[in-house]
């Protein structure tokens, strides 16, 4: 029979305490954890900074979801595929984007998210759900070809309601794709909230008409939403299929550095997603336990604002690219008038 | 060599590059256990098993969007979709996504994607199963294009496709798929994509067509042969990209050009030919070019497709147009 638990898993309650069994994780993974997530928040408020400043474009924040992004990508193994989204970058530092890349996708420099060689992370996708699809056809083929890896892909509460989605869940379903279904419910499509995307009353129950498993879990839980993860992805590894995971979280910000969130959103609304906030939770945890000080805190808060600096000066000092640079990625081949287009383009340059 | 129809040798075409290379496989609906609606995957489940031809679920955009993801994951799917009509429902997959994989990525990702059609009327179909669509693909940089006239160019086209590392759409002609046969090579071959073929030579006009209306421009050309007017027709056989140095050489030896498809003429593949000949040969024209296409309406219903679908005569009243300015 297909499970579907909607109990919403927790780990860790918001004031750090212990609630569910602790998974196998050692002090230093815990606190390794700890760190990407703050590097994140550090890079996120940096980047929303530059943005206001005018230094850069237009930027995603993904404060508030760092615990439903790392936790997942902490269960996967290095070689596994990560298909990200804009607002993915926890993620993908998690899974070994360097920094300076992430900085380089609001910057529109063309290498912004891309992966360098080795690095298991597929195009940002910013067509909503379209990427799922793609998703589900990489992990097939991986089943196809009798590998025993699991993939992951991250999407938003709104790209439920895509027809990608119910496309990539079918097919995933009926070929028994190795793949996690990662959704962020962070409440909002931009102004759009949860409850106007679907009837349904969690998202996670949608597996069931797929014919796989799917679980609610508390997505501001980074231990809960580790552990849902690596289950889901060992049941992949063993040719068990697809799995469905609603991570529950809190869009802290705006949804892109375009949009006004006080148009929609109640400021009590904010107060609460404060008090649940996946960082504060986490160290809360980590003190607890005497695994993390005051002295460890400072120090992290400055190597991060201090490699969030660095990224950002390697970004801004790497070579700009031309329009005829990139031609020739239209095609493997440029085609003769592609090729006299560049000339006419190179041409402009002063 | 042996004779054979169009949809003959796209099935050996399929059937050798799966022979010859792990990696290939057919997926669409109905293309494994029924061997495709039109046949043109007949056996190939049973020689290379179901997860090599693949029934899938009943989804255009859910077949393109997962065979992208099979292509960048090192695969090379061969899509069908059962009418090209039906690829509507899959073009965010192919306009917004297969097109951009390459580019988006600087060539981190690669999308060696073939999706194959069986487009165009004239035989009695339903709704949206006539539909010709080379114009919003020729509007799509980074998507490929091709679509063969003869039964060799089928099998050559194809495989050339499965070869490219680019995402190339293969439309085939459904009223060409058994109107007849000819001697093709049994031994693997590809037709270069990108290359016109001289399907007729002349001097005093060029028609150019391509797919299901070669006939129909070779059919005009010997009627107007029979009035002593030599017509050269190429059969471009490759829309996007497009082999512009071909059409230019025809035109600045006749002259005269005279556009034939099937498709809706406003905004068509031959506004694009005639805008290049225009651009680049305009001292060569001894009158304008003229194109000869389906009216600007959608595809009507079949009782009447005859009066929508160009025809020989329709073709030779534009040649006697055009030698007459």
């Amino acid at each position: 029979m297909i499970r579907v638990d909607v109990s919403r898993r927790q780990i860790l309650a918001p004031d750090g305490k212990l609630v569910g069994e602790m998974p196998a994780l050692g002090p230093d993974t815990l606190r390794d954890m700890y760190r990407i997530m703050v590097l994140a928040r550090t890079f996120d408020q940096r980047a929303l900074n530059l943005q206001r400043q005018g230094r850069i474009g237009t930027f995603a924040p993904a404060a508030g979801q760092e615990a439903s992004q790392v936790g997942a990508v902490f269960a996967m193994r290095r070689d596994e595929w990560l298909f990200p989204t804009y607002r993915s970058h926890p993620a993908m530092l998690a899974h070994g984007m360097p920094l300076d890349r992430l900085f380089l996708y609001p910057m529109a420099h063309p290498l912004g998210g891309v992966a360098p060689p080795g690095v298991a992370i597929y195009s940002v996708a910013i067509s909503i759900a379209a990427h799922l699809p793609h998703a589900a056809g990489a992990a097939w083929a991986s089943r196809i070809r009798r590998e025993s890896k699991g993939f992951v892909a991250l999407f938003g509460d709104g790209a439920t309601s895509e027809g990608d989605f119910h496309e990539a869940m079918n097919f995933a379903g009926v070929f028994r794709a190795p793949l996690v279904f990662l959704c962020e419910n962070n409440g909002w499509a931009i102004s759009v909230p949860r409850e106007h995307q679907t009837a349904s009353e969690t998202i996670a129950q949608k597996a069931v008409a797929y014919g796989f498993g799917g679980e609610v879990v508390d997505g501001n839980d980074v231990l809960a939403v580790y552990q849902a993860t690596s289950e889901a992805l060992e049941r992949a590894r063993a040719g068990e299929g697809p799995t469905l995971i609603e991570a529950q979280t809190y869009r802290l910000g705006p949804h892109t550095t375009a949009d006004d969130p006080t148009r929609y959103r109640k400021p009590e609304e904010l107060t609460e997603a404060e008090r649940i906030d996946p960082i504060l939770r986490l160290r809360l945890f980590l003190e607890g336990r005497d695994l993390w000080s005051e002295k460890e805190e400072a120090a992290l808060r400055a190597e991060a604002q201090e490699s969030v600096r660095a990224a950002y000066q390697k970004a801004q000092e790497t070579p700009p690219m031309a329009l005829g640079d990139l031609v020739p990625y239209v095609y493997a081949e440029v085609p003769p008038y592609l090729a006299a287009e560049r000339e006419e383009m190179n041409g402009w340059r002063v | 060599m042996a004779r054979m129809t169009m949809i003959q040798a796209i099935n050996q075409a399929l059937a050798q590059a799966m022979e010859a290379d792990d990696r290939v496989l057919v997926m669409g609906e109905d293309v494994g256990r029924n061997g495709g609606v039109f046949r043109a995957t007949d056996k190939l489940y049973d020689r290379f098993g179901p997860e090599r031809a693949i029934d899938t679920p009943l989804a255009e955009g859910g077949i393109v969007g997962t065979a992208i993801g099979m292509a960048v994951y090192g695969l090379r799917p061969v899509a069908e979709i059962q009418f090209m009509g039906f690829t509507y429902q899959a073009f965010s997959q192919l306009v917004a996504q297969a097109a951009r994989i390459r580019y988006r990525s600087l060539g981190q990702y690669t999308c060696p994607l073939v999706v194959r059609a069986p487009y165009g009327g004239g035989v009695r179909a339903l709704e949206l199963h006539s539909d010709t669509l080379e114009a919003r693909v020729l509007h799509t940089p980074g998507l490929k294009f091709v679509t063969p006239a003869t039964p060799r160019d089928a099998k050559g086209l194809l495989l050339a496709a499965i070869d490219d590392p680019d995402p190339v759409i293969v439309a085939e002609p459904l009223r060409l798929y058994r109107s007849h046969r000819e001697e093709v090579p049994e031994e693997r071959y590809t037709v270069p994509i990108g290359k016109a073929r001289l399907a007729r030579e002349g001097s005093d006009v060029t028609l150019v067509a391509w797919g299901s209306q070669v006939p129909t421009a070779l059919e005009a050309a010997e009627a107007a042969e029979a009035d002593g007017v030599s017509v050269e027709v190429i059969d471009l056989r490759t829309i996007v990209p497009m082999d512009q140095e071909a059409i230019l050489a025809s035109v600045r030896k006749t002259h005269r050009v005279v556009i034939v498809q099937e498709a809706p003429v406003i905004g068509g593949v031959g506004a694009e030919i005639a805008a290049l000949v225009s651009e680049r040969a305009i001292l060569s024209l001894e009158a304008p070019p003229l194109r000869v296409g389906g009216y600007d309406m959608p595809y009507p219903p079949s009782a009447i497709e005859e009066q929508y679908l160009p025809s020989p005569e329709r073709v030779r009243q534009a040649i006697d147009r055009v030698l007459a300015f």
